[in-house]
């Protein structure tokens, strides 16, 4: 099983450059077709599973709008036990 | 999703601190943001926040003050350098950074930038180079490429009249008493990810005492240059680089014994 992640976008902050979308290699990102910011924007959002929390989609996020999850693995000892 | 909740979860990434919890008035896309977050990363990680002051300069990002949590002043356009001197000469064991657009920096400003560079003052410059004048409409600036189309260029830059693009880094690299000047680029995560490094060098350069560093940083403009902001990626990767190509282009040997 691939690393499982997940992030969380503020409404606050995006404003649907879509420079994240682009920048995904899972390709698990778009622009939410019916959700509009307050500035009258379509945020970037989850568009299916597939999110390893590689953290991608933040290092090019001009706007510091992502936070990014990932699952902690167990250690190969405790998956080994 | 179920899966999430149930094993425990890290969080890789979130925004920084030194960022204040505002929206920006930058266009979608643009990369003064990336250039603020990476600024924001290091300040945090080295810990500096309450020793830092930054100087705005004229330019889109003259309101630099508004977003960064920590103190600023503004300078007249250009004078960013020459504030920042006098503000490190009686505040030496504070962290003193410009943040200068293009049309700032290495046009009306080039006098300061030059002469606080060869006096070596212990000062970080962050230099945005998006080939135009952004916050006034996109006109041409000195770094503008050959035929590239602005609003005081609409057929393109005539170097037989408007001369040639200055290249900053390479022009600054050549003073005595500059140490760290190099260029990065914000156009992928790996060149994102190179840019933060120096970022990184360039304020434990000013923290060594070591003396002047410059931080060009290559940016897009999408809604002057007339583009989406994935396309002025591309544009910025295949015409601003190779005119202004990436890399150090000087690092003071005492600068090269850094480890970060
Ligand atoms: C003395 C003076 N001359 C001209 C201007 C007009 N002006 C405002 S911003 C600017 C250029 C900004 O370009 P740049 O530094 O490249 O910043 P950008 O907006 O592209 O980030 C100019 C010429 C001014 N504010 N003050
Ligand atoms: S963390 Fe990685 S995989 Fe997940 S959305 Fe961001 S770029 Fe895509
Ligand atoms: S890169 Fe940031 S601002 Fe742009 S769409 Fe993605 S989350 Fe929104
Ligand atoms: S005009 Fe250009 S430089 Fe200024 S905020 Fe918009 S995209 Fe950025
Ligand atoms: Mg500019």
């Amino acid at each position: 099983m691939p690393v499982q992640g997940r992030i969380v976008v503020s409404d606050l902050y995006c404003k649907g450059c879509e420079l994240c979308v682009a920048a995904c290699p899972q390709h698990v990102l778009q622009l939410s077709p019916d959700r509009l910011t307050a500035k009258g924007y379509h945020p970037a959002e989850l568009a299916g599973p597939g999110c390893t929390g590689c953290g991608i989609c933040a290092v090019v996020c001009p706007e510091a709008a992502i936070t990014v999850y990932r699952q902690k693995m167990p250690t190969r000892k405790a998956a080994e036990a | 999703m179920v899966m999430e909740q149930i094993l425990p979860e890290e969080i890789v990434y979130q925004r920084p601190e030194s960022l204040v919890e505002v929206s920006t008035h930058y266009c979608p896309g643009c990369t003064h943001g990336v250039a603020h977050r990476l600024i924001a990363e290091v300040i945090d990680e080295m810990g500096i926040r309450d020793r830092m002051i930054g100087v705005a300069s004229v330019g889109c990002s003259v309101f630099a003050y508004n977003y960064f949590d920590f103190d600023w002043v503004q300078a007249p356009h250009g004078r960013a350098p020459a504030m920042a001197t006098g503000i490190k000469r009686v505040l030496p064991d504070r962290f003193v950074v410009t943040y200068q657009g293009d049309g700032d920096m290495a046009s009306i400003g080039m006098a300061e930038v030059v002469h606080a560079a060869a006096r070596g003052e212990n000062i970080t410059v962050f230099f945005i180079n998006n080939a135009n004048y952004g916050m006034t409409g996109g006109q041409m600036a000195p770094t503008t490429l050959p035929g590239q189309r602005t609003t005081s260029s609409p057929g393109g830059r005539d170097v037989e009249t408007a001369g040639y693009p200055i290249r900053a880094a390479e022009l600054l690299a050549t003073l005595e008493g500059a140490s760290y000047v190099v260029r990065r680029s914000l156009h992928d995560p790996k060149n994102i990810r190179l840019a933060k490094k120096a970022i990184r060098t360039a304020l434990e350069v000013q923290a060594q005492g070591m003396g002047f560093s410059m931080v060009e940083l290559l940016s897009i403009c999408p809604t002057n240059w007339g583009m989406t902001p994935v396309d002025s990626l591309h544009w910025l990767e295949e015409h601003m680089v190779p005119y202004y190509p990436l890399g150090d282009y000087k690092v003071a040997p005492m600068v090269a014994q850094i480890r970060i």
